[in-house]
């Protein structure tokens, strides 16, 4: 059996032959990485710092003369849907080693971190001490240097923003292999929050956090019957709580497109909780359950129209028509699906496509054509939710901007997709609005620029900071970032 | 980079002037594809091919590119990688030999053998060993139904690319989990310039339906594809059929 070259000979000298002339065995630090979209898997050495000396080093080693160097990225938990933490024939850092809390200060509310805690962890250390992350995406499994570097928003965006405006201070570990504290308010960190880890390597952050007082969340439920109903419901003013979020049925078609089951929450305040409810005796214990994953081999085609159809269906009618002050553990409200573990391995080999994208308040018309077209299409997409944007952040590549934001994931293997959302796009941008780079894994490079204004700004900070490209990506090279 | 759908951002076809290269580049143009380099005996045909190609918008390089000569090859195509990635590789030359005349001639049809073979073995190392240095990428090699079993009226043929599919076969187990994707295309009979005249196979295709099977088989990741899909079936009978009775068979 042949052997080939694979690119970097050996590990301290990182010498890189770019042919195949001498044959040479893979070794077992290469690995195929793929995003959680599993889609468009490369080859890279993965490099496990266990502290900053280490990542430092590595950094280093990457930028030295004399090398063909194929850069390097930081790579937490591989959530990204798309090719943000892959990078081909270069090296990946894990950042999971880097995963000590520096320190809590459980008065103020202050949390320091290395950059490969995940939230997970955050709020099993933290919530029993009255705080909680502030913002959270759809999954707890992230690491936060992820969530900065991605810019992660939740359910509470109208209210709170994005991660990083929570974000005190952090620690960078730029292409020179020099340490930086980054405040908040200059360019490097406008560039680095939203920034897909292109400008350094996140070492540590500094994270102000939310007081609660309970681990439950009291919830309101109501339904909404078509896009119109649902629009006028997420927009109302007349309801106070943080988080709102509306799950939408895209398989739905004629006078009922669009609808959808909407819920308000907010952390459930102890005295709310009924008597003899056994929150009472333990208002912060944190337990999420787990459920078996799915077998490693699924075939493709699972979620079709068929049988998300039914899912779909199921979940409209089982919603209550309008519950006000339900109590939900944080968990099942904010990460319902976080208790399958691989739960990406439904969509089978092909892998899932995700759309993520904002339009701007006054172009709800952009909005409701692509809702239709979605829904004349029939695709498959379970789930979907439409959530309202606040501010943005000062990230020049952060994706909230105000607007109407819909996110929904799509199996990669219907015909025609690629075009399809390639159309989807154009509208988009039309529109003003934009798609989310974390979730990307297709978008059209000459399309970016449209969606965010910042973008030159962006590659010439780059440019400057890191002439020689050492952080590069899959998503630097196909978008040209 | 290839995208979520397997849509190459830059293409090399070895083999610049094929049909069903040409036709493949085209359909990659109006997905992804942005850069094209066409490696390619220097001919007006070549330069023909590239305006085609960059009428579509495509920015197109053309490679002087000989697969006889497999000295060259090295550093020919090395060149190209050092360029900037390739994210898909199309290894779409070959020659069908006059079947009458080269049994006669055996100057001609080694001359056949080695351009379906050692110059696709020589060519497709060299692409697949840069592949793999950069990580990723796809090595798309142009089989044919007739290297599956060979018949009496095309065994030259049939018996190099025989040899061209089982080395692209182990060259893709080679390459597994290494980021580089090879996939092995088997088109039946192709209607096209170069097979006008000839007696037409059963379940004839076009380079536009190679073109569209091989960008479905670059979203699947597929290690083989048939056009038509029919084919495998229809092969897997024929692959068993016994020598007295595949001999009677209008093949």
């Amino acid at each position: 059996m042949p052997h080939f070259n694979t690119g970097i000979s050996d590990r301290d000298g990182y010498t890189v032959t770019l042919m195949a002339v001498e044959t040479h065995v893979l070794d077992d630090d290469c690995v195929a990485l793929s995003g959680w979209g599993r889609t468009a898997p490369t080859l890279a050495r993965v490099y496990r710092p266990r502290g900053h000396a280490e990542a430092a080093e590595a950094v280093r080693a990457h930028g030295a003369r004399g090398t063909i160097a194929r850069g390097t990225i930081a790579r937490g938990l591989g959530r990204a849907y798309g090719d943000a933490a892959q990078n081909a024939g270069g090296t990946v850092l894990d950042m999971t080693g880097l995963d000590r809390i520096l320190a809590v200060d459980a008065t103020t509310g202050l949390v320091v971190c290395e950059a490969g805690v995940s939230l997970h962890r955050l709020m099993a250390a933290l919530l029993p001490l009255g705080w909680f992350v502030p913002v959270t995406p759809a999954t707890r499994y992230v690491t936060v240097g992820g969530a900065v570097a991605s810019d992660v928003h939740g359910t509470n965006h109208q209210v709170v923003g994005s991660f990083a405006r929570h974000v005190t201070a952090l620690e960078l570990l730029t292409a020179d292999g020099g340490v930086r504290t980054v405040p908040p308010g200059t360019p490097l960190f406008d560039a680095t929050t939203g920034g897909m880890g292109l400008t350094g390597v996140i070492l540590s952050v500094t994270l102000r956090l939310l007081p609660v007082e309970t681990s439950l969340m009291s919830v309101d439920t109501e339904r909404a019957r078509d896009l119109d109903d649902l629009m006028d419901r997420l927009g109302s003013t007349g309801h106070r709580r943080s988080h709102s979020v509306a799950w939408i049925d895209l398989l739905a078609r004629g006078a009922a497109t669009g609808r959808a089951v909407l819920t308000r929450a907010d952390h459930a305040p102890y005295d709310a909780l009924p008597r003899r409810h056994r929150a009472r005796r333990e208002p912060l214990a944190f337990r999420p359950g787990r459920l078996p994953a799915p077998p490693p081999y699924v075939p493709g085609g699972l979620l079709n129209r068929t049988t998300v159809g039914l899912l779909n269906e199921l979940r409209y009618r089982r919603a209550a028509r309008a519950s006000t002050g339900r109590l939900q553990p944080l968990t099942a409200f904010f990460h319902p699906l976080d208790g399958i573990p691989h739960r990406n391995r439904v969509y089978g080999r092909e892998g899932v496509v995700p759309y993520r994208f904002v339009v701007p308040y006054g172009q709800e018309e952009a909005l409701r054509r692509v809702v239709l077209r979605i829904a004349a299409r029939g695709c498959p997409s379970s789930p979907a939710t439409l959530r309202r944007f606040g501010a943005g952040g000062p990230g020049w590549l952060s994706f909230p901007r105000p607007g109407w934001a819909l996110a929904l994931d799509l199996p990669a293997g219907l015909p025609g997709l690629g075009a399809f959302l390639d159309a989807l796009d154009e509208e988009v941008a039309g529109a003003g609005g934009r798609v989310c780079l974390a979730q990307d894994s297709r978008v059209r490079p000459e399309a970016l620029a449209a969606m965010y204004p910042r973008l030159d700004e962006f590659r010439a900070l780059r440019a400057e900071l890191d002439p020689r490209s050492t952080f590069t990506s899959d998503l630097s090279r196909r978008l040209a970032l | 980079m290839k995208d979520a759908f397997g849509a190459p951002q830059s293409l090399l076809v070895l083999g610049g002037t094929s049909e069903i290269g040409l036709a493949t580049a085209r359909r990659l143009i109006a997905r992804r594809t942005r850069t094209v380099w066409l490696a390619g005996r220097p001919s007006p045909a070549l330069t023909a091919a590239a305006d085609s190609l960059r009428a579509l918008g495509a920015d197109v390089h053309t490679v002087p590119f000989d697969a006889l000569d497999t000295e060259s090859h090295e550093e020919r195509l090395g060149k190209i990688f050092t360029e900037g990635d390739i994210d898909m590789v199309l290894l779409a030359f070959g020659v069908p030999g006059d079947q009458a005349r080269d049994e006669s001639d055996p100057v001609a049809a080694v001359r056949v053998a080695q351009t379906n073979y050692t110059g696709a073995v020589s060519a497709g190392l060299v692409c697949a060993g840069a592949l793999q240095a950069q990580g990723h990428g796809s090595l798309v090699v142009l089989s044919s139904v007739a290297g599956e079993r060979a018949r009496r009226a095309d065994f030259i043929y049939g018996s190099s690319k025989a040899g061209l599919d089982a080395f692209a076969q182990g060259l893709g187990d080679a390459l597994h989990g290494t980021g580089v994707h090879v996939m092995v295309v088997r088109p039946g009979f192709v209607r096209s310039r170069r097979t006008a005249g000839l007696a037409e196979g059963p379940l004839p295709t076009t380079p536009e339906a190679v073109a569209s099977a091989i960008e479905l088989g670059l979203r699947r990741r597929s290690e083989t594809v048939w056009v038509p899909g029919a084919l495998r079936m229809v092969m897997a009978a024929v692959r068993h059929a016994p020598r007295p009775l595949f001999r009677r068979l209008p093949v």
